[in-house]
């Protein structure tokens, strides 16, 4: 290991809060909102590579690779909902969706 | 050396994405994300984990933020006086609560790893062995999932 495993967790630990600080704030903009899951996501798969690296298994690398490819499958999901919300109500401001009915 | 470098990308990391997230102009968040995304990759390198960081760089960097980018072009959501930033008062209670998450996480990773753990590189011949013996039926599941994403998506994106 280049540096203490406390560190690594650190980081993350830091990035997972501002992905939580950013999805928490920006109701106004769902894309926002969409990237603050994106940095959670990364944050979470530092800790898995840095795990790895920690016990010299490469498990830990084969489940970021997971993450990676769940992350790409929820991004064109969501992205496609927004491009339907936008067409459907011309906005993308969340407090704007909250009704159920058309 | 390798300890030196690992702070000063930490440091880029950290700043990029303050900076994305408290950017009201879209396009230019993800241009700052993609910044901390490059320098996590080389992280992810320091870390002896090369593909992944290939891999970060290829579809986090390229494919996602691209994607992003597309969407936000499509939209036309690129002007800035029509993304209102939150006010400061809005931005008060989500900082506390992330504050007391990353309090409790490191508090519980200062107390909890600090247990000596095994030497030794992974080599991408190891990573793929684990990832095509061990994990095989993940990585099958994993693409039936991409599958029903891709129909997802079009199912909502078409015309009516």
């Amino acid at each position: 290991m280049i540096v203490p495993f406390e560190h690594i967790i650190a980081l993350a630990a830091i990035l997972f809060g501002l992905g939580l600080v950013c999805t928490l704030v920006w109701r106004s903009n769902v894309i926002m909102l969409l990237i603050g899951i994106e940095i959670m996501l990364n944050a979470a798969m530092l800790v898995f590579v840095g795990g790895s690296a920690k016990w010299g298994m490469p498990d830990g690398q084969v489940f970021a690779l997971m993450i990676m490819a769940m992350t790409s499958a929820e991004v064109s999901l969501a992205l496609a909902l927004v491009v339907y919300l936008h067409r459907r109500r011309n906005t993308v401001d969340v407090d704007e969706f909250r009704e159920l009915r058309d | 050396m390798e300890a030196t470098l690992f702070y000063i990308l930490a440091f880029v990391t950290v700043i990029g994405t303050v900076l994305a997230i408290t950017e009201k102009h879209p396009v230019h968040a993800i241009v700052y994300l993609v910044t901390s995304f490059f320098s996590l990759a080389m992280i992810f390198f320091l870390l002896s984990a090369p593909l992944i960081a290939m891999f970060e760089v290829i579809i986090y960097a390229g494919a996602v933020m691209v994607l992003f980018m597309f969407v936000i072009m499509m939209l036309d959501l690129g002007r800035p006086s029509e993304a209102g930033r939150p006010v400061v008062r809005q931005w008060l209670l989500p900082s506390v609560l992330g504050g007391v998450i990353l309090l409790s996480i490191v508090a519980v990773a200062v107390r909890h790893f600090s247990a000596p753990g095994t030497q030794g590189m992974i080599s991408i011949t190891d990573f793929s062995v684990t990832l095509f013996r061990k994990y095989g039926i993940a990585i099958e599941i994993i693409s039936m999932q991409l599958l029903f994403a891709v129909v997802g998506a079009l199912y909502l994106g078409r015309k009516r």
